[in-house]
């Protein structure tokens, strides 16, 4: 099958035609023959999520990896991560390939899974980490996002382990002794609305110890959704130090703040917690030079009986993959801060490159016809209903700048004029 | 206005207009016949998540006085125990015919959440949600200093002193937001592990101690309870040191102005935050206090279900 995108702006601000065959980008220039007209769209690089919950198994009732890679395509993904919190959590090598074939069957996205560091995610001893990137699966990334490896031998073992293949330990950084019962971001607001505080310390302290160890051993860290400004700090100095470091930033944490949590609606409850505008600034100011080198959803989808409570009693998460490439783009490239180029390697390029993903990340003649079709001109309504299971997405009274028109995996489409394609195989 | 859920939600003069109809209602307690049923054929439900008789028997007197049928539930007989939701709670209620839900509950937020949450039409009213706020007891605070000073609802040049256990208080909070709002000033003090960073933000200054602030000359001191229950074992304090720093006792009595006004929101531990002779003493203002409570109830209920707007 040939497919010609006639008129299309790539990142560096061309105007070309892109004609793929056989599942890969065969011609990049000006082509003669018809096609479908794509003027006034951005062809990008097809999105990469370094970090998604698609709950399964175990948590079939708030998503599963068809309805996840679904919700994925929608929001121009053709590639998402599957992390290991799940029931069982993903800590051998079975369960990796369990849900690397659950992937396999959907046509929406490919599912790289994600090995748990620890047993269980118990944090006290660490799971056959060489047996799953043996695996089917190829894990090369491991986390027990969720909850932190807080103990410190353990995690440097854990990047030991991984060094032989150049394996990843991704850290959800929060001590957990500094955030008993924690609700929201600590500080003047949690005070006056009597929840408990989770400080910004508790997240930069594990994310220096971390940056510690990944100098001392040589391995790679990559640190899961920053929020402080203090965090980006520390990540910068890493980096200059010489510490293979990678970081990924949330588009909530990018676009929204604690104001938010003052009418309790659990919406608004995620873990880290939303920060400050200035923290969001940081976070920012970071991408712009580098220091963070990647979009995260933390696609969170939980079922309506655990958001629908009072805010003590709700789950932390919220919902992310349809909107992020519309966050991303409002606060990057609309506001002016950054361009396409940049835009393309935060939401796919650098994150292909941390996975290990061959097939992504690029819009380049020969490789694989991975693109996402940006619509910089229209705009998503937050309230749009989801394509996930669940719907627990905080920017319903929200209009976001720019939406995905077409979602391309291997050569064909998974969502086209922003409807997903439906596969009868 | 369809809930009172937070101080923080009142404009100043919603402020001022519900402490005018209150002042309006204590001359209705005043009467032999104590009544002004205007919400007649309106049910009030008291539902109440932890034990407070004052309040609870605050909100049904109010309620009774104007006509209203009152429900109350407890924690220890509502289906809670049996982990039924706070929705599917309110909904109960709603659906048995209640046009006011009074709530009180042990988790910050959770009258917003029973509110704006499009679970249920009633009105709601925060009858003191976690360590967030108490909005009527900083009313009927604000009621009684306006009584004391006879100064209507313009706070300018009051002084107020609040002291204790800031941490936990929910009324430490309302009155920090309401005391501003009125344009009082408002000054703080407690042990330094009850003292979280961030309560100047709410507009307070804070002292390091009871006599240092007191040396400031305070119009108003209000003594908060020790709330011991809630004291987490790694705040544990010892009786006597509280009661040589924090405790209104005989000596930092005789330190008040002449016409301070002594208040406490009850229940009071005597000997522990307020000694006897403090309580006891002819500016304490405690039981208009709780007289103060009544009419500013009715008019919070008066004003959410009486059609006023």
């Amino acid at each position: 099958m040939a497919i010609t995108l006639k008129n299309v702006m790539i990142s560096n601000g061309k105007r070309v035609d892109i004609r793929t065959e056989n599942g890969a980008i065969a011609e990049i220039g000006s082509i003669s023959e018809k096609g479908i007209d794509c003027s006034g769209l951005v062809a990008l690089a097809g999105f990469v999520d370094p970090h998604t919950h698609l709950r399964q198994p175990g948590f079939e009732s708030s998503e599963t990896v068809m309805s996840g890679t679904r919700t994925a395509a929608k929001g121009g993904y053709v590639a998402v991560t599957a992390m290991a919190n799940t029931n069982p959590v993903a800590d051998t090598a079975a369960i990796v390939e369990e849900v690397m074939a659950l992937g396999e069957a959907s046509r929406y996205a490919f599912v790289q899974p994600i090995g748990a560091v620890t047993k269980g995610l118990g944090g006290s001893q660490l799971s056959d980490l060489a047996g799953m990137h043996n695996s089917n699966a190829q894990v090369r990334v491991f986390s027990d996002d969720g909850l932190c490896v807080f103990d410190d031998d353990l995690m440097k073992e854990a990047l030991e382990k991984v060094l032989p293949f150049d394996g990843v330990i991704a850290q959800h950084a929060q001590d957990p002794t500094k955030t008993v019962g924690s609700q929201m971001n600590d500080g003047a607001l949690s005070v006056e609305l009597g929840l408990t505080g989770w400080p910004t310390v508790a997240e930069e302290s594990i994310i220096k110890r971390d940056a510690e160890l990944a100098l001392e051993t040589g391995s790679r860290l990559h640190v899961c959704h920053v929020t402080t400004g203090g965090g980006v700090e520390i990540i910068r100095w890493a980096k200059k130090q010489g510490a293979r470091i990678t970081a990924e930033v949330t588009p909530h944490h990018l676009l929204l703040n604690q104001e938010l949590v003052r009418g309790y609606d659990p919406v608004y409850k995620v873990n880290p917690p939303l920060r400050t505008e200035g923290d969001a600034a940081a976070l920012l100011e970071g991408l712009l030079d580098g220091t963070i080198d990647m979009l995260g959803t933390d696609h969170a989808p939980h079922s309506a009986e655990k958001k629908d409570c009072e805010w003590e009693n709700a789950a932390f998460g919220m919902i992310g993959l349809e909107s992020a490439a519309s966050v991303l783009h409002q606060v990057l490239v609309a506001s002016g801060a950054g361009d396409w180029e940049l835009f393309e390697k935060i939401i796919s390029t650098n994150a292909a490159k941390m996975l290990g993903l061959q097939n992504y990340g690029a819009i380049k003649v020969g490789e694989r016809a991975n693109m996402t079709l940006f619509n910089p001109d229209e705009h998503l309504q937050g309230n749009e209903p989801s394509v996930s299971k669940s719907s627990n997405s905080p920017y319903f009274p929200l209009t976001l700048k720019g939406r995905v028109q077409h979602t391309m995996r291997d050569g064909y489409f998974t969502m086209f004029d922003q409807v997903l394609e439906e596969f009868n195989d | 206005m369809k809930h009172l859920l937070s101080i923080r939600d009142l404009s100043q003069l919603e402020a001022t207009s519900l402490l005018a109809s209150a002042n309006e209602m204590s001359a209705v307690n005043r009467r032999a016949l104590k009544t002004l049923p205007t919400l007649r054929g309106k049910t009030v439900v008291n539902l109440f998540y932890e034990n407070s008789t004052r309040t609870r028997i605050s909100f049904e007197i109010s309620a009774k006085r104007l006509g209203a049928d009152v429900i109350n539930v407890s924690s220890e007989v509502s289906s809670a125990s049996k982990g039924e939701s706070l929705r599917d709670t309110a909904q109960t209620l709603e659906a048995l015919g209640a046009d006011a839900i009074v709530l009180r509950h042990p988790m910050s937020g959770a009258a917003h959440a029973m509110a704006t949450r499009n679970w249920i039409s009633s009105s709601v009213i925060n009858a003191g949600d976690g360590r967030h706020e108490h909005p009527t007891q900083a009313l009927l605070d604000a009621l009684t200093i306006s009584r004391v000073f006879g100064s209507g609802f313009d706070f300018k040049g009051i002084k107020v002193l609040i002291v204790g256990d800031l941490y936990h208080s929910r009324v430490a909070r309302s009155n920090f937001l309401l005391l501003n709002l009125l344009g009082a000033k408002v000054i703080a003090t407690g042990p330094r592990q009850l003292v979280p960073q961030g309560f100047d933000q709410m507009g307070v200054e804070i002292y390091d101690s009871f006599d240092e602030a007191l040396s400031e000359q305070p119009d108003v001191v209000m003594m908060l309870r020790v709330q011991k229950e809630r004291m987490q074992a790694d705040l544990a304090f010892s009786t006597s040191d509280y009661q040589s720093d924090w405790s209104l006792n005989e000596e930092r009595l005789r330190q008040l102005k002449s016409e301070c006004a002594i208040m406490h929101p009850g229940p009071m531990n005597r000997g522990l935050e307020i000694s006897n002779s403090a309580a006891d003493d002819p500016r304490s203002r405690v039981l208009d206090q709780v007289q103060n409570g009544l009419a500013v109830r009715m008019a919070v209920l008066h004003h959410l279900l009486g059609g006023q707007s």
